[in-house]
């Protein structure tokens, strides 16, 4: 049920929807127009949001005050509480976090004969990976190919994505999907087997492949259910606080702590790879997020601590349309898919402004300058701004039942407050959605760190400085296999150091240059899970038992 | 929300006013102090403002998350709730991250119930109508109390689609489960100890590798891969310069959308 003052601009909205339909294309923006909009709307922009780092590979680049805030920052635990020389685990591969990413690493790594350990922070498949509605990219259909998938790719990044990184997606593509098919995900189709693909922000060719809109969740619970016929060791609840290294400075495993009983161990391993995800509940710049609870950039704290550097930090997406309104969902996700299956933005007086499949950044900042740089927006009761999706146009070109056959996630979730996206337009606002960058990585997931590997949103440089939807699904899977396989590999002709010699002898470094640089003590990082208590239950360290006071 | 930022705060003057404040406004929400409702977490009285999801409002009452909380978004199925309304006998469920509390609600979260899953090597078995039954033989205890299918988040027809299993329906089973989100509260409440969501996972996975047909596209995508088709498409592209591949991609004769 939407308030009076709303009403009225539906109204509006309805009323130009016949003419909507009639009107041409709006045109792509070229590069200047586009250049103009992004440096005034797009809050990677605002050059106040970020600062410079002082400290770690990555000195000197600049990167929001969030992200800085836990890149600059004293460990949460004291080292010398781990009994490293005694670790509770001792494997070929180890694996931080358990979403997309992590799990096909484990199952490519163990069908690579490595004994495998997985640790996650909350459960297996709590996860941006579980969350994701839309689709995955693949260019496997006969108008297609990987290089035209290449150049949307990199139109995409700005064409500052690291070439190799890029081919590595588009190539593996059409395999992932493969084997995604043998797995058994549901894919929608025609009874044929012809993959039922959409378009998604920034493609040129059809190639979105789709779950209904639980494209993420059939994903993952696929995954999940393969993992556990495998038997693959697994621990939940439990989380990487910092990395372990050698004399060299090699990786060679990690410390955990148990959220839930807080011991704290350790894991020795050959090689380790990183995929903790995304960071979007770092809420850059106050804006709310679309991630799952436990997305808090770990994985790059730790490796940067660790020495690995880090690429593209200082870009990151903003969904175009997280929910505005109701309140209770305020920043969720409204998929793309929405846009995908035809419907309009559309302002408080009813208008198109943009072309809606423009990439994410352009059509995020349009939105932006429609509410807050040309006063269109439509303003909710407790005072947001918004603009409208115009929903029930899709029932009027796909035919009545669409957008309950298409987006039943969607619809569920709005008929829980009383508003039934098949007649009623829904009202969206940009949201914190997606890390762009991160710890960069070669082709084969490799990180600077020796025996230490990245896959999924915590690595960077694949998709330059604006990732498009449905590459992210497709990149956790392709790096997620190319780690499990270099890290399975390596994992064979690694010589472990003697537990005597593993310790945290990078994290002695990077604090003495915390202290040069006057990082303040109370700083601390992982962040491990946001803090949505009121003030009087804060408290400021996890774990005041293990040393940090 | 707005965390305050503690860092130093670069000098440089900011780009355009417009885009200074492009975060959301208002922030965050403030609660007011006539808007407080009763709900009662696990038998414990706390007042909380009365707009809030169950998992806000226990976090406004001092709850930390670790259990019970995974997605925040409906999707995870982390965060079941089963609670109570006042002077109402009906047991109510709902997820905690997309419900809203009520004054008076009674409420415990279920996070996690104990499962049974069966091992399978979904390649080899052959989607037939006794599979599921082989699998998981006490869906034929099913008394049809329809007590799954009344206490899902989701709306789905539990007691449905365990029906279809019985009778081998492995498309209708994946069909009708397909929302699933794996929250467990089917289970909790089955007096035949059913595990409802592993049979609807099975059959899911059955239907993707076993029953719907392969997409021919993929495997003739697939054999063109192998002989190397594109690799020097490929390498052309890896070194080109950024003008040249911009000048590629915004010319609509190289790069035609496809309507
Ligand atoms: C709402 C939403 C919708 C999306 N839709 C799409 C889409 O349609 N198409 C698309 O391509 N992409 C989409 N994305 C993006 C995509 O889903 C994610 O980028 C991707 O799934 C990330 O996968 P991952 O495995 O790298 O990380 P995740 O799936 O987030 O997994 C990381 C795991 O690591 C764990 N972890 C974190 N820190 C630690 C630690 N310190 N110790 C141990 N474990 C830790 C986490 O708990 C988590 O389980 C969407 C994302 C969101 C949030
Ligand atoms: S079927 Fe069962 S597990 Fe699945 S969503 Fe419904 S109640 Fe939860
Ligand atoms: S709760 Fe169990 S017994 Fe009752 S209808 Fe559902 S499956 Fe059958
Ligand atoms: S937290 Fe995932 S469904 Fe509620």
């Amino acid at each position: 049920m939407y308030p009076q003052n709303m009403q009225e601009s539906i109204k509006r909205l309805d009323a130009t929807r016949e003419a909507r339909i009639k009107q041409a294309k709006i045109p792509l923006l070229g590069p200047e127009p586009k250049k103009e909009l992004l440096h005034g709307f797009h809050p990677d922009y605002i050059q106040s949001s970020m600062r410079a780092l002082t400290v770690g590979p990555n000195k000197g680049d600049r990167t929001p005050h969030e992200i800085a805030d836990v890149l600059e920052a004293w460990p949460i635990v004291n080292p010398a509480k781990f009994d490293t020389e005694h670790p509770k685990f001792d494997v070929d591969v180890l694996i931080i976090g358990a979403g997309g990413a992590g799990v096909s690493a484990a199952l490519v790594a163990a069908a690579h004969g490595a004994k495998v350990l997985t640790v996650t922070k909350l459960r297996i498949g709590d996860a941006n990976t579980m969350m994701a509605q839309g689709g995955i990219q693949a260019a496997d259909k006969a108008n297609d190919s990987p290089e035209r998938h290449y150049l949307d790719v990199l139109g995409g990044g700005h064409f500052k994505n690291i070439p190799e990184l890029a081919r590595a997606l588009v190539s593996d593509a059409p395999g992932v999907i493969e084997w995604l098919e043998e797995l058994g995900v549901m894919f929608d189709k025609d009874p044929d087997g012809t993959m039922l693909t959409i378009h998604g922000g920034g493609t040129s060719r059809r190639r979105m492949h789709a779950a209904r809109d639980y494209t993420g969740a059939e994903i993952m619970r696929t995954l999940r259910d393969e993992f556990r016929n495998q038997n693959l060791e697994l621990i939940e609840y439990c989380v990487a606080v910092e990395l372990l290294t050698d004399e060299h400075g090699a990786c060679a495993g990690a410390a955990f702590v148990n959220l839930e009983t807080q011991e704290h161990f350790t894991v020795r391993a050959k090689t380790t790879i990183i995929a903790t995800g995304g960071c979007g509940r770092l809420h850059v710049q106050g804006f709310p997020c679309t991630n799952h609870y436990g997305a808090t950039a770990d994985g790059l704290v730790l490796a940067y601590r660790a020495g690995a550097k880090l690429a593209f930090i200082d870009t990151i997406q903003y969904h175009p349309t997280g929910a505005a309104y109701p309140e209770q969902i305020f920043g969720l996700l409204i998929t793309e898919k929405v846009r995908g299956v035809g419907a309009h933005l559309v302002n408080a007086e009813g208008n198109r402004f943009i072309y809606e499949l423009e990439s994410r950044d352009v059509t995020a900042s349009s939105i932006i300058r429609e509410c807050k740089g040309r006063g269109l927006g439509v303003v909710t009761p407790t005072g947001r701004l918004g603009v409208w999706l115009d929903t029930p146009l899709i029932e009027v070109l796909k035919g009545p039942g669409a957008v309950k056959k298409n987006l039943p996630a969607m619809y569920h979730q709005y008929e829980r407050f009383g508003i039934f996206m098949d007649k009623e337009p829904i009202l969206t606002y940009p949201t914190q959605h997606y890390q762009n960058g991160g710890i960069l990585i070669k082709d084969n997931s490799e990180t600077g760190v020796k025996n230490l590997y990245a896959a999924g949103e915590v690595a960077g440089g694949i998709h330059g400085r604006n990732r498009l939807m449905g590459n992210s699904l497709l990149d956790i899977l392709v790096f997620g296999r190319r780690a499990g396989i270099a890290a399975a590999e390596a994992a064979r002709s690694a010589v472990l150091s003697e537990a005597k010699d593993l310790g945290f002898n990078h994290v002695a470094a990077f604090e003495s240059e915390l202290k040069s640089a006057k990082v303040p003590v109370e700083r601390r990082s992982p962040m491990l899970l946001p803090e949505y208590r009121r003030d009087e239950f804060k408290t400021p360290f996890p774990f005041a038992a293990l040393g940090c006071e | 929300m707005a965390e305050e930022v503690k860092g130093q705060k670069p000098k440089g003057k900011s780009q355009k006013a417009a885009a200074e404040s492009s975060a959301p406004t208002p922030q965050p929400l403030a609660p007011s102090p006539s808007s407080l409702i009763t709900i009662f977490v696990m038998g414990e009285a706390y007042q909380v403002p009365k707009d809030l999801t169950i998992m806000k409002a226990m976090e406004y009452a001092g709850f930390k998350f670790i259990r019970g909380c995974g997605c925040r978004g409906g999707f995870c199925g982390a965060c079941g709730t089963v609670f109570r309304t006042k002077d109402s006998y009906k047991l109510k469920v709902g997820l905690a991250c997309q419900t809203v509390v009520e004054d008076g609600m009674y409420l415990t979260q279920i996070p996690f119930y104990p499962a049974n899953k069966k091992e399978y090597d979904i390649a080899k078995e052959p989607a037939n109508t006794q599979v599921l039954v082989r699998f998981y033989p006490e869906i034929m205890r099913c008394i049809a109390c329809n007590s799954c299918t009344k206490i899902c988040p989701q709306d789905i027809d539990v007691m449905g689609y365990i029906n279809a299993a019985i009778r081998g329906d492995i498309e209708k089973v994946a069909d009708m489960s397909f929302d699933c989100i794996m929250c467990g509260l089917c289970a909790s409440r089955c007096p035949a100890e059913i595990v409802h969501y592993q049979v609807g996972l099975l059959a899911r996975r059955l239907y993707g590798a076993n029953v719907a047909k392969k997409a021919p596209h993929l495997a003739e995508r697939m054999k063109e891969i192998k002989t190397g088709k594109f690799e020097p498409g490929l390498d052309k592209l890896g070194k080109m310069t950024e003008k040249e591949l911009s000048a590629m991609f915004y010319d609509p004769k190289v790069r035609d959308v496809e309507p």
